[in-house]
């Protein structure tokens, strides 16, 4: 083993916040221990090599590339396009690469009403000329160019070939290093997988048994103060436990915040978003049709609360354009 | 002309980006600080339940999310006129020093020290947290990762999550603690204490007997009078969580104090086209451009200027540290940028001495932390001072709580105008007609920027080490004259 060549990692973030590379730095200790078993050739965050030293690499040079972050802009596109290329196996890293996150939201959008409202609407906004971001603009010394900023946020899988999944907002630092240790120990499963989390979902590995009650209203957290012991989606606050996989270790219930399932669908299930609507179909407790309606049509905000996390990678994918 | 393009600007190339034009001696015409994204919060933000903005607005930044969450969530309060319970609000406040210990470590050791322990001379594959650890010791290196681990795991806690974490709501927080907790957490705030203290002597001893930095601490390409603003509590000493925010010209003379809900009298934001990010500055003196001075408008938001728009420190020790820092300058306000990072130790001496004075309040396990809103909701603004600047969070709603328009102005957007002058200035100081430019040149005018810790749009933010960068020195025709890099191995 010592006399193995060290792996070749490489590490980027998108479109994303950064919670991804600070889950990293929980990573603590173990990360000297990273340092010693494995070569990091890219990690914007920590590391001094640049675009162009990637793109000068041979194709397939890097063994393993960790990518967090939506696809945003045309610049995050490129990036991804330039580390499918020079990586052996990439890793979507995170909630945004996996499934657009909270920033997937945005495909409620489009371009033109995102940038009406931040440049033009926004109540401390000072902006007599109207002026709104152009890719290319002349300034008296010369011309400044930023990139396109593109109607729809996508996964990274929507734009290159991803091998593994590894879902999270962010990842958690436990199933974080034991997926480290398995590209080390070459034991990483079939092209494909989702990695550091489980077959289970979130409801499973959380503390409250759920006994599926069957619910009359469904509360918003402005309207309840949930009994610390029980299962909150028995107390009729809708948690995405059911319809989210685990490996988190369901850890907002365990604050009394249900979970907003950012760790994505759980196994076999394609739309996540569906799954959440059907759990909470099936316990509204309601003697006709027109009283399920009713009881369910209260729920406010539905692509919010039932695609929180996947809105992009979701069977909707985006709202129409043009119909925003 | 020349154009001069240091591209990018921290190592997310591509979020961050400093066109300078020269004119044809060769002297700086001007710098513009490009930044190249944007995800629109603002926009999706609308249609969403209100108190779950509490969760959304936090993934604007994965490295502060607790300051949204605590601008989200004071917002929210104000949204439902809700009264949160007196041990609520020390508990969010608690929580929130805790981030301030984990946060202000993690930019001087990782970001901020290798320039200084390593010097900005040393090989660029050292100068990182890695290498930081190779010169001072395994030993220091784990003492830093643990002061940061502790205070990451009051934070996970309470809020579930170590990072996004769900800890309050409108009206209170999601859970109290009981007396273990507290003296738990009351152990790790003694560490944390001694940790601050360890952290400013380091300081001392590397910086400030160093006369090399402390020369270039002086210079005047270092140096940047602007109005400062930072949130202060009734005496006018510093507070993070709560108060009024308080503004003083670059003379040191009180301008104005306002109030979260007063925010659009005195905060207005300038768009240009070639950037995603807006440019704040302080209505009543005007946007002047890219400028600093007292006819400016442009203020500074960091640790530096919570210095300088406060009267002290709500706690002994950071009392102390706070009138040796002004005895050491002669002078206040301080307008030398790069002791914005001595201002950030003294700050983190606060927040751990407030971590300690909280988790000893006879009052902290007291089990009433929640009010459930009973008022019809409308309209309000949070602000807390996060590690970067003032985070205002501004929502409006409809009377079910759902969101029509919301406003943010986050913390290093403050300083936007600020760091592009400071960039701007340092070029101008070191970029000499007739002189090659070297890679020192562009250390130092790295180092202008990094001083503000800058996470640009809450999602660019820089963590270990040095950034690279290329200039590119172009003739007139844009024929490549000459290419400087430094970091680019």
């Amino acid at each position: 083993m010592a006399q193995d060549p060290k792996l070749k990692l490489a590490l980027y973030w998108a479109a994303s916040c950064g919670g991804c590379e600070i889950a990293m730095v929980e990573l603590r200790e173990k990360l000297l221990t990273v340092d010693q078993v494995a070569e990091i050739l890219f990690w914007p965050v920590a590391v001094d090599t640049k675009y162009k030293d990637v793109e000068a690499m041979p194709d397939g040079h890097i063994d393993v590339c960790l990518f967090n972050g939506a696809i945003r802009t045309s610049e995050n596109e490129h990036l991804a396009h330039l580390l499918r290329k020079k990586s052996k196996v990439l890793v979507a890293f995170g909630s945004c690469a996996c499934e657009g996150c909270i920033p997937g939201l945005a495909n409620l959008y489009d371009r033109q009403s995102i940038f009406e409202c931040v440049y033009l609407e926004c109540p401390s906004v000072d902006n007599p000329n109207r002026a709104v971001p152009q890719v290319s603009t002349k300034v008296p010394e010369g011309e400044i160019h930023i990139p396109h900023f593109y109607n729809t946020v996508k996964t990274l899988g929507q734009v290159e070939e991803v091998d593994y999944w590894l879902p999270g907002c962010p990842p958690q630092d436990p199933q974080i290093w034991a997926v480290i240790e398995a590209i080390v120990g070459g034991n990483l499963p079939a092209k494909g997988s989702v990695v550091g989390a489980n077959e289970k979902t979130v409801c499973d590995e959380c503390q409250f048994k759920r006994e599926e009650k069957r619910i009359k209203k469904f509360y918003r957290l402005v309207e309840i103060i949930p009994d610390p012991g029980k299962c909150l989606f028995d107390q009729g606050i809708i948690c995405a436990g059911p319809a989210t996989r685990g490996g988190c270790g369901a850890l907002c219930t365990k604050v009394n915040i249900p979970c907003r399932g950012c760790y994505g669908p759980p196994p076999h299930v394609v739309d996540q978003g569906a799954a959440l609507l059907s759990a909470v179909a099936s316990v509204v407790d309601a003697d006709t049709e027109e009283e399920a309606a009713r009881i369910v049509g209260e729920i406010s905000d539905p692509v919010g609360t039932f695609y929180r996390f996947g809105l992009p990678a979701s069977l909707l994918h985006r709202r129409r354009l043009g119909k925003s | 002309m020349k154009k001069i393009t240091i591209d990018p600007v921290t190592r997310l190339e591509g979020h961050g980006r400093i066109d300078i034009f020269l004119n044809d001696e060769g002297e700086v015409l001007n710098a513009y600080m490009v930044i190249p994204e944007l995800r629109g919060f603002e926009k999706f933000a609308q249609g969403r339940r209100v108190e779950e903005l509490t969760d959304i607005t936090p993934r604007i930044c994965g490295v502060c999310p607790e300051a949204h969450h605590m601008a989200s969530t004071k917002a929210c309060d104000a949204v439902y006129r809700v009264e949160v319970p007196p041990t609520a609000k020390k508990l969010r406040e608690l929580f929130y020093s805790a981030f301030y210990v984990a946060d202000h470590t993690v930019h001087f050791y990782i970001l901020a020290a290798p320039d200084f322990v390593l010097g900005p001379d040393a090989p660029v594959a050292e100068r990182n947290i890695l290498g930081l650890i190779r010169k001072v010791g395994v030993e220091m290196g784990t003492r830093v990762i643990q002061a940061r681990g502790k205070a990451m795991d009051i934070i996970g806690l309470l809020g579930g999550r170590k990072i996004h974490p769900t800890f309050a709501l409108p009206g209170g927080v999601t859970r109290g603690i009981n007396e273990a907790e507290r003296a738990q957490i009351e152990a790790t705030a003694r560490e944390e204490i001694e940790f601050a203290l360890f952290s400013l002597q380091l300081f001392r001893d590397i910086v400030l007997k160093n006369p090399a930095y402390v020369d270039m601490i002086r210079s005047e390409a270092f140096t940047l009078p602007t109005y400062s603003m930072g949130m202060v509590d009734e005496k006018n000493r510093v507070n993070f969580y709560d108060g009024k925010v308080r503004v003083v010209d670059p003379e040191g003379k009180e301008l104005l104090q306002y109030r979260p809900h007063e925010y659009l009298e005195v905060v207005a934001e300038r768009v240009e086209p070639w950037t995603y990010l807006k440019f704040p500055y302080l209505k009543k003196i005007g946007w002047k451009g890219l400028v600093a001075g007292k006819e400016s408008g442009v203020y500074q938001a960091t640790p530096l200027s919570r210095l300088n728009a406060s009267e002290g420190m709500a706690t002994p020790r950071a009392q102390e540290a706070y009138e040796e820092f002004y005895k050491t300058f002669g002078k206040k306000p301080v307008h030398h940028l790069l002791a914005t990072h001595w201002a950030r130790l003294i700050e983190l001496l606060y927040a751990a001495e407030r971590l300690f004075e909280l988790s000893t309040d006879p009052q902290i396990t007291d089990p009433k932390i929640r009010n459930l809103p009973t008022e019809k909701p409308t309209e309000g603004v949070g602000i807390v001072e996060a590690p970067r600047g003032t985070l205002t969070h501004h929502y409006i709603t409809d009377e079910r709580g759902i969101v029509q328009k919301a406003n943010l102005i986050v913390g290093t957007t403050n300083n936007y105008a600020p760091i592009s002058i400071a960039v701007k200035k340092a070029a101008q100081a070191l970029i000499q007609k007739g002189q090659p430019i070297r890679e020192g040149i562009l250390n130092r005018v790295e180092m202008a920027f990094r001083l503000f810790d800058p996470c640009f749009g809450c999602a660019t933010h820089a963590l270990p080490g040095r950034m690279p960068l290329e200039i590119r020195i172009r003739d007139e025709r844009g024929n490549l004259k000459d290419v400087v890099k430094q970091n680019l191995s």
